[in-house]
């Protein structure tokens, strides 16, 4: 295909909503996976982050089929409070680090009965 | 509807009790450079007046009623039922604290920043009409209370519970966020009585909406510390700084389960029937897991953590009778649990110590012997959380089970009853501890007790008393308020 046909298949929206919606479950879902399988404490934080952006592909796919503005609005939202999130985030991750020098969450388990 | 970019009088003053917080927090973080080092006790004393000037808010706003900014906060009795609950939750916080920042030499100018900063959160939660500000209120609360529980930040313990609360809370948010954008996508809007009117409408796909409410309770699950999503909630409690254990104990829970019962009682009223059965399930391994894991315990601070897990089952009960009686019952336990638990986390600040060294259950031995007045004060919120009439306690488990059993939950009503007999022995044993026990090295190092824990005790005694004693007040307003307006 060259690539006017190809921009002329764009403009006709072919690609239907749900195949975002898709992409947007399966990139969640390999966030909440990350989270639960894997053990560095920045990996964990990343895979968070994952499911955020899966969550602003949603909300960008709907606003699209609605032909709302507001689902963009949304997204900016969310990509706001990841933002402060991740500063507050990033700040006790190395708070931990300067104190116990280890990022494996596996390690930090000192409070038990 | 045309926009208006400049908002109505009546706007502000809906939204005036958080704008007062925020602006006290802001200035606390501008007078800091001022005042930090010649008088630390200064921020604690503005913070209160903040606290009280947003409570007089609360009322001014409560004589509004009304939809404000674009019908995105709406100020009706349910959502001043709870800006007054968290707003005094975050009084009594500061009262714990003047003296334990002062015994562990932190600085005072962030930390009461940060807990008007959560408090205006939880206000914004609350009062919300809209999936989006309260997934915005929920923010602030959270992104504050992180830092706060990771306050004194060469504490190994209290660098654990900010990560885990950190990590284990935005992994709720995401869940919550995308059940959001489910229902953003079935519905077209994000506000709650649009989507009410969507799930209503006959070709709604009921599919969807159990899908995105089910993603939803999972992300509130977290934050209420929910059986089978309560793991992080022990950890936290132990090792954040006791002041804020107890206050992420009580008033970010009570937000939460505001929300829960707005979102779930309003928007997602249609589907109930799909919702039910997983709450059901939710209340009873909540009380399950909570009072059997608190019967092992040996730290203070951690059985209260798994009691708050269970005291969370029994409000969760409450959400499954899915009726109006409910939602006041669960509005009231609230309140109750609330003032108990502050009370009890006020003992925990007491008799800790520098670097809260004392916070084993052997540690309270002798205490009766030694400060008879702490004792009867936490004999008080003690009895509270068994449920002993007289207290608050008492009527709110009362109303509670009532509710269930008028909405034929006879099972999960027996079984929430066995569940607070088991939850007697281990609050008993703390009263065996502390009476009957010889002094422990603890109670010899004891400091008087200060003027603003005492504040901290007797407040709340004070309300758990008046809540069992005359409960008709609060429960004539919860009644109001649960109808949501209708």
């Amino acid at each position: 295909m060259d690539p006017a046909q190809i921009a002329g298949i764009l403009k006709q929206g072919a690609v239907p909503t749900s195949w975002y919606l898709a992409l947007s479950a399966v990139l969640f879902v390999i966030g909440v996976a990350g989270f639960v399988l894997r053990r560095n404490i920045i990996t964990v934080f990343m895979c968070i982050e994952l499911m955020l952006n899966a969550v602003n592909l949603s909300f960008i796919a709907f606003a699209h089929e609605h032909k709302q503005v507001s689902g963009h609005l949304f997204a900016f939202f969310v990509m706001v409070v990841a933002a402060a999130e991740a500063a507050v985030g990033l700040a006790i991750i190395l708070t931990v680090f300067r104190n116990r020098s280890t990022l494996n969450i596996d390690e930090i388990d000192s409070l038990k009965n | 509807m045309p926009a208006s970019f400049s908002p109505s009088p009546d706007d502000l003053l809906r939204f005036l009790p958080e704008t007062i917080l925020i602006i006290g927090g802001t200035l606390m973080m501008l007078l800091d450079p001022f005042l930090s080092a010649k008088k630390p006790k200064m921020f604690g004393h503005i913070s209160l007046v903040a606290f009280v000037a947003a409570l007089f808010a609360t009322v001014a706003a409560n004589g509004v009623p009304g939809p404000a900014f674009s019908n995105l906060l709406i100020v009706d009795g349910f959502a001043t039922y709870f800006r007054v609950l968290v707003i005094s939750i975050g009084i009594f916080a500061v009262f714990c604290s003047y003296h334990y920042l002062d015994r562990e030499k932190a600085e005072t100018s962030e930390y009461h920043a940060l807990l008007l900063f959560s408090v205006a959160g939880q206000g914004i939660m609350v009062a919300s009409n809209d999936l989006i500000m309260i997934f915005i209120g929920l923010e602030i609360s959270s992104i504050a209370s992180y830092v706060l529980a990771g306050y004194l930040r060469h504490d190994r313990r209290n660098n654990e519970a900010a990560l885990k609360y950190f990590l284990l809370g935005s992994f709720a948010t995401g869940f919550l966020l995308y059940g959001i954008a489910l229902v953003y996508g079935l519905s077209g809007s994000t506000k709650l009585n649009e989507i009410q009117k969507a799930l209503a409408a006959p070709d709604a796909s009921l599919v969807m909406a159990g899908v995105a409410a089910a993603l939803m309770i999972v992300g509130l699950a977290f934050k209420v510390s929910g059986a089978p999503f309560q793991m992080w909630a022990p950890d936290v409690y132990q090792g954040a700084p006791a002041p804020v254990s107890a206050f992420l104990a009580t008033a970010p829970k009570a937000a939460a389960f505001a929300i829960f019962l707005r979102i779930f009682m309003t928007g997602f009223q249609q589907i109930a029937a799909s919702w039910e059965p997983i709450i059901w399930v939710m209340a009873l391994a909540s009380m399950c897991v909570g009072n059997f894991a608190a019967l092992t315990q040996k730290n203070v601070k951690r059985m209260l953590g798994y009691s708050s897990i269970a005291h969370a089952g029994y409000i969760l009960v409450a959400l499954t009778s899915r009726s109006e009686i409910g939602t006041t019952a669960a509005m009231f336990y609230l309140a109750a649990y609330a003032l108990m638990n502050i009370g009890a986390f006020a003992v925990v600040i007491h008799i800790g110590g520098k670097g809260e060294k004392y916070v084993r259950i052997d540690d309270l031995a002798g205490l009766a012997k030694k400060q008879p007045f702490t004792a009867a004060m936490l004999t008080i919120f003690l009895l509270s959380l068994i449920g002993v009439p007289l207290t608050g306690g008492f009527f709110g488990k009362f109303y509670i089970f009532r509710a269930a059993i008028e909405s034929n939950l006879t099972w999960l009503t027996i079984l929430g009853l066995l569940n607070s007999a088991v939850a007697a022995y281990y609050y008993l044993r703390l009263l065996v501890v502390m009476y009957m026990h010889e002094p422990s090295e603890a109670s010899t190092v004891l400091e008087p007790l200060t003027p603003g824990l005492r504040t901290a005790l007797v407040l709340p005694a004070i309300g758990t008393v008046l809540l069992g004693v005359v409960p008709n007040f609060v429960l004539g307003f919860a009644r109001n308020a649960a109808t949501f307006g209708k």
